[in-house]
Protein backbone atom coordinates (compact mmCIF):
# COMPACT_ATOMS: atom_id res chain seq x y z
CA UNK A 1 0.00 0.00 0.00
CA UNK A 2 2.39 2.83 -0.97
CA UNK A 3 1.61 5.52 -3.30
CA UNK A 4 3.16 6.20 -6.67
CA UNK A 5 5.99 8.35 -6.63
CA UNK A 6 5.55 11.09 -8.60
CA UNK A 7 7.74 14.54 -8.71
CA UNK A 8 4.77 16.08 -6.98
CA UNK A 9 3.81 13.42 -4.73
CA UNK A 10 7.53 12.80 -3.63
CA UNK A 11 7.73 16.69 -3.34
CA UNK A 12 4.76 17.01 -1.01
CA UNK A 13 5.23 14.19 1.24
CA UNK A 14 9.23 15.20 1.90
CA UNK A 15 8.19 19.25 1.98
CA UNK A 16 5.18 17.74 4.94
CA UNK A 17 8.28 15.32 6.51
CA UNK A 18 10.71 18.78 6.91
CA UNK A 19 7.73 20.52 8.75
CA UNK A 20 7.42 17.23 11.14
CA UNK A 21 10.66 17.28 12.20
CA UNK A 22 10.95 20.84 12.84
CA UNK A 23 11.79 22.91 9.30
CA UNK A 24 10.23 26.28 8.86
CA UNK A 25 7.58 25.81 6.67
CA UNK A 26 7.94 28.70 5.31
CA UNK A 27 11.84 28.13 3.90
CA UNK A 28 10.98 24.58 2.95
CA UNK A 29 11.70 24.25 -0.94
CA UNK A 30 13.66 22.22 -3.59
CA UNK A 31 16.69 24.64 -3.55
CA UNK A 32 17.00 24.82 0.50
CA UNK A 33 20.08 23.06 1.82
CA UNK A 34 19.24 20.93 4.72
CA UNK A 35 21.60 22.92 6.43
CA UNK A 36 19.93 26.55 5.65
CA UNK A 37 16.64 24.19 6.83
CA UNK A 38 18.92 23.45 10.03
CA UNK A 39 17.98 20.00 9.05
CA UNK A 40 20.61 17.10 10.90
CA UNK A 41 21.46 13.70 9.87
CA UNK A 42 19.03 12.31 12.71
CA UNK A 43 16.13 14.49 10.84
CA UNK A 44 17.37 13.28 7.85
CA UNK A 45 17.32 9.57 8.94
CA UNK A 46 13.59 10.32 9.84
CA UNK A 47 13.09 11.70 6.35
CA UNK A 48 14.13 8.33 5.02
CA UNK A 49 11.52 6.33 7.18
CA UNK A 50 8.05 8.70 6.08
CA UNK A 51 9.63 8.35 2.45
CA UNK A 52 9.73 4.27 2.76
CA UNK A 53 6.61 4.58 4.71
CA UNK A 54 4.51 5.99 1.73
CA UNK A 55 6.45 5.20 -1.17
CA UNK A 56 8.27 1.66 0.04
CA UNK A 57 11.84 3.23 -1.28
CA UNK A 58 14.05 2.23 0.72
CA UNK A 59 17.42 4.52 1.71
CA UNK A 60 19.92 3.72 3.67
CA UNK A 61 23.82 4.37 4.18
CA UNK A 62 25.61 5.97 1.71
CA UNK A 63 22.66 7.13 -0.33
CA UNK A 64 22.16 10.54 1.31
CA UNK A 65 25.71 11.54 1.97
CA UNK A 66 26.36 14.24 -0.09
CA UNK A 67 22.83 14.99 -1.08
CA UNK A 68 22.26 18.79 0.26
CA UNK A 69 19.49 20.72 -1.13
CA UNK A 70 15.72 19.29 -0.60
CA UNK A 71 15.19 18.79 -4.22
CA UNK A 72 18.29 16.50 -4.80
CA UNK A 73 16.99 14.40 -2.26
CA UNK A 74 13.29 14.23 -3.99
CA UNK A 75 14.65 13.60 -7.72
CA UNK A 76 16.80 10.51 -5.85
CA UNK A 77 13.43 9.14 -4.32
CA UNK A 78 11.42 9.58 -7.81
CA UNK A 79 14.46 7.86 -9.81
CA UNK A 80 14.46 4.81 -7.27
CA UNK A 81 10.90 4.58 -7.07
CA UNK A 82 10.89 3.47 -11.85
CA UNK B 1 -1.91 11.58 49.33
CA UNK B 2 -5.16 9.93 50.87
CA UNK B 3 -5.99 6.42 51.01
CA UNK B 4 -8.18 6.67 48.32
CA UNK B 5 -5.82 7.82 46.27
CA UNK B 6 -3.54 5.39 46.32
CA UNK B 7 -5.94 2.94 46.19
CA UNK B 8 -7.19 4.60 42.62
CA UNK B 9 -3.93 4.27 41.50
CA UNK B 10 -3.09 0.93 42.64
CA UNK B 11 -6.38 -0.53 40.88
CA UNK B 12 -5.19 1.02 37.66
CA UNK B 13 -2.07 0.07 38.04
CA UNK B 14 -3.08 -3.67 37.90
CA UNK B 15 -4.89 -3.10 34.62
CA UNK B 16 -2.57 -0.48 32.69
CA UNK B 17 -1.88 -1.48 29.32
CA UNK B 18 0.67 0.60 27.84
CA UNK B 19 -0.78 3.54 25.46
CA UNK B 20 1.80 3.05 22.36
CA UNK B 21 0.51 1.00 19.86
CA UNK B 22 2.98 -1.48 19.06
CA UNK B 23 4.82 -4.15 20.11
CA UNK B 24 8.15 -5.82 22.24
CA UNK B 25 10.34 -8.34 20.24
CA UNK B 26 12.76 -10.41 22.76
CA UNK B 27 15.64 -12.49 21.19
CA UNK B 28 16.22 -15.65 22.33
CA UNK B 29 13.13 -15.74 24.24
CA UNK B 30 12.73 -19.85 24.32
CA UNK B 31 14.10 -19.86 28.10
CA UNK B 32 16.16 -18.30 30.78
CA UNK B 33 16.25 -14.15 31.07
CA UNK B 34 14.30 -14.12 27.49
CA UNK B 35 11.52 -16.40 28.88
CA UNK B 36 11.47 -14.71 32.01
CA UNK B 37 11.73 -11.30 30.19
CA UNK B 38 8.93 -12.18 27.60
CA UNK B 39 6.84 -13.03 30.61
CA UNK B 40 7.23 -9.56 32.48
CA UNK B 41 7.09 -7.52 29.23
CA UNK B 42 3.91 -9.30 28.24
CA UNK B 43 2.51 -8.31 31.67
CA UNK B 44 2.82 -5.06 31.10
CA UNK B 45 0.58 -5.57 27.99
CA UNK B 46 2.82 -5.41 25.44
CA UNK B 47 2.18 -8.16 22.54
CA UNK B 48 5.69 -10.17 22.67
CA UNK B 49 7.48 -11.07 19.74
CA UNK B 50 9.82 -14.53 21.17
CA UNK B 51 11.97 -15.50 18.69
CA UNK B 52 14.43 -18.70 18.96
CA UNK B 53 16.75 -20.05 17.25
CA UNK B 54 16.68 -23.76 18.19
CA UNK B 55 14.26 -24.78 20.80
CA UNK B 56 10.82 -24.75 19.38
CA UNK B 57 9.47 -26.14 21.93
CA UNK B 58 10.33 -23.91 24.99
CA UNK B 59 8.94 -21.17 22.83
CA UNK B 60 5.60 -22.19 22.10
CA UNK B 61 5.12 -23.80 25.47
CA UNK B 62 6.14 -20.11 26.96
CA UNK B 63 3.73 -18.34 24.15
CA UNK B 64 1.01 -20.69 25.33
CA UNK B 65 1.57 -19.67 28.79
CA UNK B 66 1.65 -16.13 28.15
CA UNK B 67 -1.66 -16.06 26.04
CA UNK B 68 -3.36 -18.32 29.00
CA UNK B 69 -2.61 -15.73 31.33
CA UNK B 70 -4.30 -12.64 29.02
CA UNK B 71 -0.85 -11.39 26.96
CA UNK B 72 -0.35 -11.73 23.51
CA UNK B 73 2.98 -13.79 22.56
CA UNK B 74 4.28 -14.73 19.07
CA UNK B 75 7.05 -17.76 18.84
CA UNK B 76 9.08 -17.04 15.98
CA UNK B 77 12.03 -19.08 14.83
CA UNK B 78 14.92 -17.02 14.14
CA UNK B 79 18.86 -17.56 14.21
CA UNK B 80 19.78 -13.82 15.32
CA UNK B 81 22.76 -14.43 12.99
CA UNK B 82 20.84 -14.69 10.12
CA UNK B 83 20.08 -11.26 8.78
CA UNK B 84 16.41 -12.31 6.62
CA UNK B 85 15.12 -14.02 9.35
CA UNK B 86 15.71 -11.51 11.76
CA UNK B 87 14.02 -8.65 8.98
CA UNK B 88 11.01 -11.78 8.53
CA UNK B 89 10.54 -11.36 12.60
CA UNK B 90 10.49 -7.56 12.72
CA UNK B 91 8.14 -7.93 9.38
CA UNK B 92 5.70 -10.14 11.32
CA UNK B 93 5.40 -8.82 14.59
CA UNK B 94 4.64 -5.18 12.32
CA UNK B 95 1.85 -6.84 10.10
CA UNK B 96 -0.12 -8.15 13.42
CA UNK B 97 1.01 -5.30 16.04
CA UNK B 98 2.78 -2.68 14.83
CA UNK B 99 6.22 -1.04 15.42
CA UNK B 100 8.43 -3.00 17.31
CA UNK B 101 8.89 -0.25 19.85
CA UNK B 102 10.80 -2.15 22.40
CA UNK B 103 13.49 -4.35 21.13
CA UNK B 104 15.81 -6.83 23.83
CA UNK B 105 18.83 -8.28 22.33
CA UNK B 106 19.03 -11.00 24.60
CA UNK B 107 20.20 -14.28 22.41
CA UNK B 108 23.73 -14.95 23.34
CA UNK B 109 26.44 -18.05 22.69
CA UNK B 110 29.43 -19.10 24.64
CA UNK B 111 31.93 -20.92 23.59
CA UNK B 112 34.80 -20.87 26.06
CA UNK B 113 38.93 -21.51 25.87
CA UNK B 114 41.75 -19.79 26.98
CA UNK B 115 42.91 -17.75 24.55
CA UNK B 116 45.48 -19.40 23.52
CA UNK B 117 43.50 -21.85 22.48
CA UNK B 118 40.57 -20.16 21.50
CA UNK B 119 40.21 -20.80 17.23
CA UNK B 120 38.78 -18.29 14.91
CA UNK B 121 35.46 -20.25 14.58
CA UNK B 122 34.74 -19.87 18.52
CA UNK B 123 36.01 -16.06 18.09
CA UNK B 124 33.18 -15.06 15.05
CA UNK B 125 30.44 -17.29 16.17
CA UNK B 126 30.61 -15.61 19.90
CA UNK B 127 30.93 -12.20 18.49
CA UNK B 128 28.53 -12.51 15.78
CA UNK B 129 25.79 -13.57 18.00
CA UNK B 130 25.96 -11.37 21.01
CA UNK B 131 27.20 -8.51 19.45
CA UNK B 132 26.54 -8.01 15.61
CA UNK B 133 23.55 -9.83 16.00
CA UNK B 134 22.47 -7.31 18.21
CA UNK B 135 24.01 -4.40 16.32
CA UNK B 136 21.06 -5.74 12.74
CA UNK B 137 18.64 -5.59 15.00
CA UNK B 138 19.46 -2.59 16.67
CA UNK B 139 19.77 -0.82 13.58
CA UNK B 140 16.26 -2.31 12.38
CA UNK B 141 14.47 -1.42 15.15
CA UNK B 142 15.58 1.92 15.40
CA UNK B 143 13.90 4.16 12.25
CA UNK B 144 10.56 3.02 13.33
CA UNK B 145 11.13 4.04 17.23
CA UNK B 146 11.94 7.76 15.78
CA UNK B 147 9.39 8.09 13.97
CA UNK B 148 6.91 7.00 16.93
CA UNK B 149 9.30 9.32 19.10
CA UNK B 150 9.12 6.48 21.69
CA UNK B 151 11.43 3.29 21.76
CA UNK B 152 13.01 1.46 24.23
CA UNK B 153 16.20 -0.98 23.34
CA UNK B 154 17.60 -3.01 26.38
CA UNK B 155 21.13 -5.24 25.35
CA UNK B 156 21.46 -7.91 27.84
CA UNK B 157 25.51 -7.56 28.60
CA UNK B 158 27.05 -9.25 31.45
CA UNK B 159 29.85 -8.42 34.25
CA UNK B 160 31.67 -10.31 31.86
CA UNK B 161 33.50 -7.81 29.55
CA UNK B 162 33.66 -4.94 31.71
CA UNK B 163 35.60 -7.92 34.11
CA UNK B 164 37.76 -10.23 33.39
CA UNK B 165 36.75 -13.93 32.99
CA UNK B 166 39.12 -16.43 32.31
CA UNK B 167 38.15 -18.48 29.11
CA UNK B 168 35.94 -15.78 28.11
CA UNK B 169 38.16 -13.49 26.02
CA UNK B 170 35.50 -13.52 23.08
CA UNK B 171 32.19 -13.13 25.43
CA UNK B 172 33.99 -10.88 27.49
CA UNK B 173 34.50 -8.93 24.11
CA UNK B 174 31.23 -9.36 22.54
CA UNK B 175 29.95 -7.98 26.09
CA UNK B 176 31.87 -5.02 26.42
CA UNK B 177 31.43 -4.14 22.61
CA UNK B 178 27.47 -4.05 23.60
CA UNK B 179 27.88 -1.92 26.13
CA UNK B 180 30.13 0.51 23.68
CA UNK B 181 27.52 0.02 20.99
CA UNK B 182 24.72 0.71 23.76
CA UNK B 183 26.15 4.30 25.00
CA UNK B 184 26.53 5.47 21.44
CA UNK B 185 23.58 4.39 19.99
CA UNK B 186 21.68 5.75 23.31
CA UNK B 187 23.76 9.46 22.26
CA UNK B 188 22.46 9.71 19.25
CA UNK B 189 18.73 8.62 19.18
CA UNK B 190 18.02 10.56 22.82
CA UNK B 191 16.96 13.73 21.40
CA UNK B 192 13.48 11.34 19.85
CA UNK B 193 12.29 9.53 23.13
CA UNK B 194 14.10 6.47 22.75
CA UNK B 195 16.17 5.09 25.28
CA UNK B 196 18.95 2.47 24.54
CA UNK B 197 20.12 0.81 27.81
CA UNK B 198 22.20 -2.03 28.71
CA UNK B 199 21.66 -4.94 31.98
CA UNK B 200 25.11 -6.84 32.75
CA UNK B 201 23.52 -9.90 34.79
CA UNK B 202 26.24 -12.15 36.76
CA UNK B 203 25.92 -15.46 37.36
CA UNK B 204 22.17 -16.10 36.95
CA UNK B 205 20.56 -19.63 36.76
CA UNK B 206 20.10 -20.45 33.02
CA UNK B 207 20.89 -23.28 30.76
CA UNK B 208 23.74 -20.80 29.54
CA UNK B 209 25.69 -21.15 33.46
CA UNK B 210 24.40 -24.60 34.09
CA UNK B 211 28.04 -25.56 33.98
CA UNK B 212 29.12 -23.28 36.77
CA UNK B 213 30.57 -24.42 39.79
CA UNK B 214 29.05 -24.02 43.60
CA UNK B 215 32.45 -22.75 44.49
CA UNK B 216 32.08 -20.00 42.10
CA UNK B 217 28.60 -18.77 44.39
CA UNK B 218 31.00 -18.10 47.03
CA UNK B 219 32.88 -14.98 45.92
CA UNK B 220 29.35 -13.89 45.21
CA UNK B 221 28.06 -11.42 48.02
CA UNK B 222 24.74 -12.64 48.41
CA UNK B 223 25.75 -16.38 48.27
CA UNK B 224 23.56 -17.30 45.57
CA UNK B 225 22.92 -16.76 41.84
CA UNK B 226 20.53 -14.54 40.45
CA UNK B 227 17.35 -15.79 38.74
CA UNK B 228 15.95 -14.85 35.28
CA UNK B 229 13.56 -12.86 37.13
CA UNK B 230 15.40 -10.87 38.72
CA UNK B 231 17.07 -9.53 35.60
CA UNK B 232 13.99 -9.37 33.57
CA UNK B 233 12.60 -6.95 36.66
CA UNK B 234 15.91 -4.87 35.70
CA UNK B 235 14.82 -4.82 32.04
CA UNK B 236 11.01 -4.27 32.41
CA UNK B 237 11.87 -1.31 34.16
CA UNK B 238 14.44 -0.23 31.45
CA UNK B 239 11.23 -0.28 28.91
CA UNK B 240 8.96 1.28 31.02
CA UNK B 241 7.47 4.80 30.29
CA UNK B 242 8.86 5.62 33.61
CA UNK B 243 12.54 5.14 33.04
CA UNK B 244 12.21 7.50 30.16
CA UNK B 245 15.28 10.02 31.07
CA UNK B 246 17.72 6.77 31.49
CA UNK B 247 19.50 5.79 28.58
CA UNK B 248 23.24 4.92 27.62
CA UNK B 249 23.18 3.52 31.47
CA UNK B 250 24.31 -0.33 32.26
CA UNK B 251 22.36 -1.95 34.97
CA UNK B 252 24.68 -4.31 37.11
CA UNK B 253 22.51 -6.98 38.24
CA UNK B 254 24.77 -9.55 40.14
CA UNK B 255 24.30 -9.94 43.64
CA UNK B 256 27.25 -7.41 44.45
CA UNK B 257 29.96 -8.94 42.49
CA UNK B 258 31.27 -6.27 41.22
CA UNK B 259 30.61 -3.75 43.44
Amino acid sequence: MTTKATDEAVQKVIFDGLAEVGADPEQINRDATFEELDVDSLDVVELAQIVEDEFGVRLEGDDLKGLETVGQVIDLVVERAQ
Amino acid sequence: MTDATVQTNGARAATERPVREGCALITGASRGIGAATARALAAEGWPVGITYRADREGAEALAHEIETAGGVAVPIAADVCDADAMEAAFERMEADHGSVLVLVNNAGVRDDNLAAQLDDEAWQRVVDTNLTAAFRATRRALRPMIRARWGRIVNVASVVGPRANVGQANYAAAKAGLIGMTKTVAVEVARRGVTVNAVAPGFVETKLTEDVSAETLGVIPARRAGTPEEVAACIRFLASEEASYVTGTTLVVDGGLSA
